[in-house]
């Protein structure tokens, strides 16, 4: 697995995790590899993986059987898209704004943009996320 | 289990002393990165921790026990691979005959799944093999011992590179709650993701024993940053894709530790590490 430079590692791997959620990798309420076998796949220390796994289970996108393993939350898919929202809402939205502050690009030309963006995207439906 | 405490050392009298105090404790269910410069008596340590070599003062005990005494229980929960050896002019089965019986927990079956993930399985004679083969196949028994204290000296060095991949893959599979795992290496990059414990030896002591969470909750690494960025940095060095540095982390924000940026601002301002690590972890 290639790390990227500037996020934590453990939330890396859950971004990984929450990726092969919503590719269908691993179904609604099926176990996904212990911490162990997880831990070989990417080459980091179980410990790190465990704390991956902990966070996705607060998240509610995972949860544990004890003694059996850790599961697919049947509304993960879901959960995953309201912390990828929140997310982007906290930490990525508020650099796009200072950058329109910045270039003093008005809201109305990002608005009708985004508009045509919008109209490009469901007249071609192959673009459509599903 | 294994604890170390007041270790004094040294090769020749009248030298500076190679330890002067230093205390450790190996908890289970941890990897520990031994990281110091060249001579600095990262191997000297990891022979004292087996019973190798003796200290002129201190102690080293693993349950309560001396190691020095060398009594069997001990060396049943220790295995140590040393950076150069040699192997037996032996077959596989022949090395796994004499010596697995000294180890109460060897596996087998877990043995023979290690060499198949290093490729190692048509073996014949182990004397004949390179260095790389040899560090490959000595850590597969290693790990197949299940000691619950395993000494590793820069086992990467030899390794080609999809190897060392597969050496982390192993270490990672076969470390578990009872394991603790103690590598020391110059190689960092090799085994950045695998070590959760960090041990810097220098000027004779410990000049940081603290968890990785721990160090990246006190520091914040940046890579990639304008100089704006890393204004206030207590390291920095700029590259081709900008400055990398490591900041002070007031927030507590996580980021990815950097081990090789660590090292070189330890090693260059020892008092500041020791200064922010001076509080004991909560």
């Amino acid at each position: 697995m290639q790390f990227k430079e500037n996020q934590t590692i453990y939330l890396q791997i859950a971004e990984r995790i929450s990726d092969e959620i919503l590719l269908g990798h691993y179904a609604i309420g099926a176990r996904i590899p212990s911490v162990r076998e997880y831990a070989a796949l990417v080459e980091v220390n179980a410990n790190t993986v465990m704390r991956s796994y902990e966070f996705l289970q607060t998240q509610g996108i995972i949860f544990n059987k004890r003694g059996i393993g850790f599961f697919v939350s049947p509304d993960a898919k879901h959960k995953i898209k309201e912390y990828r929202r929140n997310e982007f809402l906290k930490t990525e939205l508020p650099r796009f704004f200072m950058q329109l502050y910045t270039l003093h690009i008005p809201m109305d030309e990002i608005d009708s943009m985004y508009r045509e963006f919008i109209n490009n995207l469901t007249s071609n439906p192959s673009n459509q996320e599903s | 289990m294994l604890q170390i405490e007041n270790l004094e050392f040294s090769y020749h009298k009248k030298k500076t002393p190679i330890f002067n105090g230093i205390s450790l404790t190996i908890q289970p269910g941890s990897v520990y990165g031994l990281l110091g410069k060249n001579g600095i008596g990262k191997s000297t340590l990891l022979y004292m921790m087996c019973g190798l070599m003796f200290p002129h003062k201190g102690h080293v005990t693993l349950d309560g026990v001396e190691v020095r005494h060398r009594y069997p229980e001990t060396l049943e929960k220790i295995f140590l691979v040393p950076e150069e050896f040699d192997l037996p002019a032996i077959s596989v089965d022949a090395y796994v005959r004499r010596n697995s019986v000294f180890y109460p927990h060897f596996d087998r079956e877990q043995f023979d799944r290690y060499l198949a993930d290093f490729e190692l399985e048509n073996v014949k004679n182990l004397a004949k093999t390179s260095m790389g083969q040899k560090k490959k196949y000595l850590v597969s028994f290693a790990l197949a011992t299940n000691t619950p204290l395993l000494l590793m000296d820069e086992p990467t060095n030899g390794m080609d590179i999809p190897s060392k991949s597969q050496f982390r893959k192993v270490i990672a599979s076969g470390m578990n709650e009872q394991k603790s795992i103690v590598i020391s290496t110059h190689q960092v990059r090799d085994l950045e993701n695998m070590i959760d414990r960090i041990d810097i030896l220098e000027g004779g002591r410990l000049l940081l024993d603290r968890d990785t969470a721990d160090i990246t909750s006190h520091l914040r690494f940046v890579k990639g940053a304008s100089e704006a960025d890393v204004e206030g940095a207590l390291y920095s060095v700029s590259t081709i894709a900008g400055y990398s540095a490591i900041l002070p982390n007031p927030t507590g924000e996580e980021s990815p530790l950097d081990i090789e940026m660590l090292f070189n601002y330890a090693i260059e301002k020892p008092a500041e590490i020791e200064r922010i690590f001076a509080n004991p972890v909560k």
